[in-house]
């Protein structure tokens, strides 16, 4: 019969009409209160339409997200090299950046004329930038990472639009919050939270120990184990998986596991200081 | 009434292997001396001498068979053995097998190759882009004008000595970055104050002249604007009215124009124009270094960036595999490319579709539901490559990172909202369950609709021939009822153990092109299907050769590649070619792009002639383009 198709159609447009409101009925007034019906909603079985209301919520982005880049710092609060940028200007970023929006000034010390292991400058016009996250991915010192804060428009572009290091630096902890799987796969790969030029010296201080006698080499370990407690304090705020190892046979599940327990920790927190506000 | 044409595996495959050896030892016969081997390092095919390549060219479609001229492209060799510039021509034969390559080398002062346009059509703008990009003419060519860039452009770009207004350096990294990085905008630096140069004698007045006759005297195929010139008036007869169509217009999926010479309501010939989104991608690709191009590929076509990716990676290997130390990629990453290929078609399909029901006036409601699904495949691709739509994920010898155990989005901003789930989960049940039923919901709300069917049945009818003979590819050809994919005449990863089908379709007309895109995508599940358990077989394997991460200046040997993928929108070729340098070879010396949006093109005209004006809209939806791809 001709105009079946058509009310076919239709009963389907009223299907997903009815599946919104349905929806909304299920999870009723805590639709937006718990997360766990939020990721239900935004998963593969969800039905209905269901829209984050952007700019009031936003949907949190993905670890690997990437915008432009930042520079990573040592935190500010670290006992020995509060601030030290991670970057040893060694220039791969610029040469792999592809529409070569990477302006690097390689320090040099005064005294002896010879580059020192720093940027002096560093910019990057991030209306160049293509967010391509080549820099982060080559950079040999975990020194570089895309950013997640999207959020950056401005009125004047030819003002606002070259990052310079002072804009661009931030401390190793906000990595580590945004991207604590990959701030953890990179530290393992590094063998240490430190840069690796510390921990390599570390490394050498230690072959150097084996020589001295075995007394002197217990004082230099014990000192090596306080300041990793140290690390342990200073990055109290945020993820810390490295305790959860060897507590669990299986140290990936009980990171995981643990990853959780923090993430709804921060989110009560989170929710109870908005609530006070 | 899918109609499923089985395909010819392992010994057949092997003979055509041969008989493209036999082509050109029969061609060698025939023209002892016109057609010479390609002897030069790295490089394949036969040499044609460039006043018999009519002849030859149609030897190799008549006598050989090849019916099918994939792609025609030229290099520069300036400064390279013989200083010409070259054609290069890659014809298939439809029934699959690999490609016959013949090239024709013209002086660089006074290039010009005869044209092959009268034997395979689909040559026309391709040769319109090598005289716009290369400066060579084509004698026999019906319309030899300028096609991307604009009438007054001063010059060839493509040429290895034209240089841009932003010039800095032949090849990136450029030393100005560092060690001694002083940072400045390029537009500031620009000799031309803005970014235009153009020749001396070039009437710039013409440019403020807006008369329907200036607008439209700059084209020529077909469309014929003497009655504006004259203003005459045939008594009762219908007038014939030339009547513009975008750039700007909302159905054109982008800033594409369409003129049209219309007798009444109906389209009695059509030309499009375009060119609004030039950037001179291949030019940029020559002055990048190999690796610098994987994000570029993203930019061609936006919605199918991992198939770019894709595309490009293979070609490259293809090259790097003549190098003593090269590695193929490991098998999982294989598997993940093979993934994120399929989920490409899908996120393509849906978008096409959605599409093609806003071109005919069911505005967003199809488009919607379709986007709900590909909103979600999205998912998968930004926690897997970091960017929904611009992924460069593929990397040559593998993939980027290995497909992450959970698609976290982890809280940075005080009211983020944030979700946990499982990866494989997510995607089991995204393919398992909602993309199949996305799929159906779409097929239930349109497929039998009324109104659709009596728009787009017996509507843009492409008849076989004319599909093969216009280099059309993808669902546009294989609606024509043409089974060809480059999955199976070609295959390339892993899809020779995957069991799919070679979708086809009869009639050729936009509602076997729809039906097609419904068919493919249940193929394209029912792959992903198989894919599931090889990424849980393989879970933990390495994703790139050695387990490392590839070297950010890969050296590629020298010589010559053409790497195709079969992409949603067709067959997306990456012709490259890489010379030697005293460094070692780091750039490509030449980097081309088969697209198939900028080729599906070249047969419009045809298909909307005798059309109605509102028919011209759906047509051009159902052939699917973006103008990021058919621009570049
Ligand atoms: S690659 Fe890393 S260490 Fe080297 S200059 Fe760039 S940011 Fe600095
Ligand atoms: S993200 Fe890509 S484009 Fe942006 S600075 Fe890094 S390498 Fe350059």
């Amino acid at each position: 019969m001709y105009g079946q198709g058509i009310l076919r159609g239709l009963r389907i447009t009223l299907m997903h009409f009815f599946r919104t409101y349905l929806d909304d009925l299920r999870y009723g007034l805590r639709k937006f209160s718990s997360n766990e019906n939020f990721a239900q909603r935004q998963g593969p079985q969800a039905r209905g339409v269901f829209t984050v209301q952007y700019p009031d919520e936003k949907l949190a982005v993905p670890e690997r997200f990437r915008f432009i880049p930042f520079l990573i710092v040592e935190d500010y609060d670290h006992p020995e090299r509060p601030g030290h940028d991670w970057c040893t200007s060694c220039g791969i970023c610029a040469k792999v950046c592809p529409p070569q929006c990477i302006w690097i000034v390689r320090e040099t010390d005064p005294q002896t004329g010879r580059p020192k292991p720093e940027p002096e400058a560093f910019f990057i016009d991030i209306d160049i930038c293509m967010n391509c996250g080549y820099c982060a991915e080559f950079c040999p010192f975990d020194a570089i990472k895309m950013d997640h804060d999207y959020e950056m428009a401005s009125y004047d572009r030819t003002s606002h639009h070259i990052f310079d290091k002072e804009k661009l630096s931030k401390e190793l902890r906000y990595w580590r919050t945004i991207a604590p799987t990959t701030a953890y796969e990179e530290m393992l790969a590094r063998g240490g939270w430190e840069h690796s030029d510390v921990i390599k010296e570390r490394k050498k201080e230690a072959r150097n120990a084996q020589k001295v006698p075995r007394a002197e080499r217990l004082a230099a370990q014990e000192e090596a184990g306080t300041a990793a407690a140290n690390g342990a304090d200073e990055a109290a705020a945020v993820a810390e998986p490295v305790a959860a190892e060897g507590t669990s046979e299986d140290p990936e599940q009980a990171r995981r596991e643990q990853k959780r327990a923090e993430m709804k920790a921060r989110l009560a927190a989170r929710r109870a200081a908005k609530k006070s506000n | 009434m899918t109609e499923v044409v089985a395909e010819a595996k392992g010994p057949e495959r092997e003979e055509n292997l041969n008989t493209a050896e036999a082509g050109y030892q029969s061609l060698k016969e025939r023209f002892p001396d016109a057609v010479s081997d390609d002897a030069r390092e790295g490089y394949s095919g036969i040499l044609v001498d460039a006043t018999h390549l009519p002849e030859v060219a149609t030897a190799i479609r008549d006598e050989l068979g090849y019916d099918y001229l994939s792609s025609a492209t030229a290099v520069d060799h300036l400064g390279l053995e013989g200083e010409c510039l070259e054609m290069v021509y890659h014809a298939y034969r439809t029934s699959g097998g690999p490609a016959l390559v013949f090239k024709a080398q013209t002086d660089r002062s006074a290039a010009e190759i005869p044209s092959v346009t009268p034997v395979w059509p689909g040559a026309d703008f391709q040769e319109r882009e090598a005289w716009d990009l290369f400066g060579i003419q084509f004698p026999g060519h019906p319309n030899l004008k300028r096609i991307l860039l604009w009438e007054g452009f001063d010059g060839h770009p493509l040429r290895k000595d034209w240089r841009e207004p932003y010039y800095e350096e032949e090849h990136k990294p450029f030393d100005s970055r560092w060690p001694g990085g002083k940072v400045f905008r390029a537009e500031e630096t620009n000799l031309f104050g803005k970014n235009v140069q153009y020749p001396d004698d070039f009437d710039l007045g013409q440019l403020a002249d807006v008369s329907d006759e200036a607008l439209y005297s700059g084209l020529g195929l077909g469309v014929n604007v003497e009655p504006l010139a004259n203003g005459s008036s045939n008594g009762l007869q219908t007038d014939t009215i030339v009547v513009n169509m975008g750039p700007h217009h909302p159905s054109t999926h982008g800033v594409f124009r369409m003129v049209t010479e219309l007798r009444g309501e109906t389209i009695h010939s059509l030309e499009p124009v375009m060119g609004y989104l030039h950037r001179n991608h291949e030019k940029i690709g020559e002055r990048n270094a190999w690796l610098h191009n994987m994000p570029f590929t993203d930019r061609l076509d936006y919605i199918s960036s991992m198939g770019n990716n894709l595309g490009y990676a293979l070609a490259v290997e293809q090259l790097m595999s003549r190098g003593a130390r090269y590695k193929a990629p490991p098998y999982r990453a294989e598997v993940i490319r093979v993934l994120m290929a399929e989920l490409t078609r899908i996120v393509n399909h849906l978008w096409a579709v959605g599409f093609l029901l806003n071109d005919l006036g069911a505005f967003f409601t199809p488009m919607l539901y379709a986007n709900n699904t590909r909103e979600k495949i999205l998912d998968v691709f930004e926690a897997a490559a970091g960017s929904r739509l611009m992924c460069n994920y593929m990397r040559f010898g593998g993939v980027y990172k290995d497909i992450p155990e959970r698609l976290r989005s982890v809280a940075n901003l005080v009211n983020d909202k944030i979700r946990d789930l499982d990866f494989m989960q997510f995607l089991g049940e995204l393919v398992r369950d909602a993309i199949p039923r996305a799929i159906d919901e779409l097929d239930d709300l349109l497929t039998e609709n009324e109104i659709l069917r009596t728009r787009c049945e017996g509507v843009g009818i492409l008849p076989a021939e004319t599909a093969i003979a216009y280099s059309t590819a993808g669902p546009l050809l294989r609606a024509s009822g043409v089974a060809y994919d480059v999955r199976r005449a070609e295959p390339y990863s892993i899809y020779p153990d995957l069991d799919f089908a070679v979708c086809t379709r009869p009639n050729g007309d936009i509602y076997d092109r729809y039906l097609i895109r419904i068919d493919e995508m249940r193929e394209s599940v029912k792959i992903l299907k198989q894919i599931l358990p090889l990424l849980e077989q393989t879970a933990g394997q390495e994703i790139m050769p050695g387990g490392k991460p590839g070297a950010y200046m890969p050296r590629v040997p020298v010589g010559e590649a053409y790497g195709r993928v079969e992409n949603p929108k067709g067959e997306l070729g990456y012709y490259v070619v890489s010379a030697g340098d005293p460094k070692g070879p780091q750039n490509p010396w030449r980097y081309h792009i088969r697209a198939t949006s900028f080729i599906n093109l070249t047969v419009l005209g045809t298909l909307c002639q005798g059309h109605k004006v509102a028919d011209v809209v759906t047509i051009l939806g159902s052939i699917d383009i973006v103008l990021g791809e058919v621009d570049r």
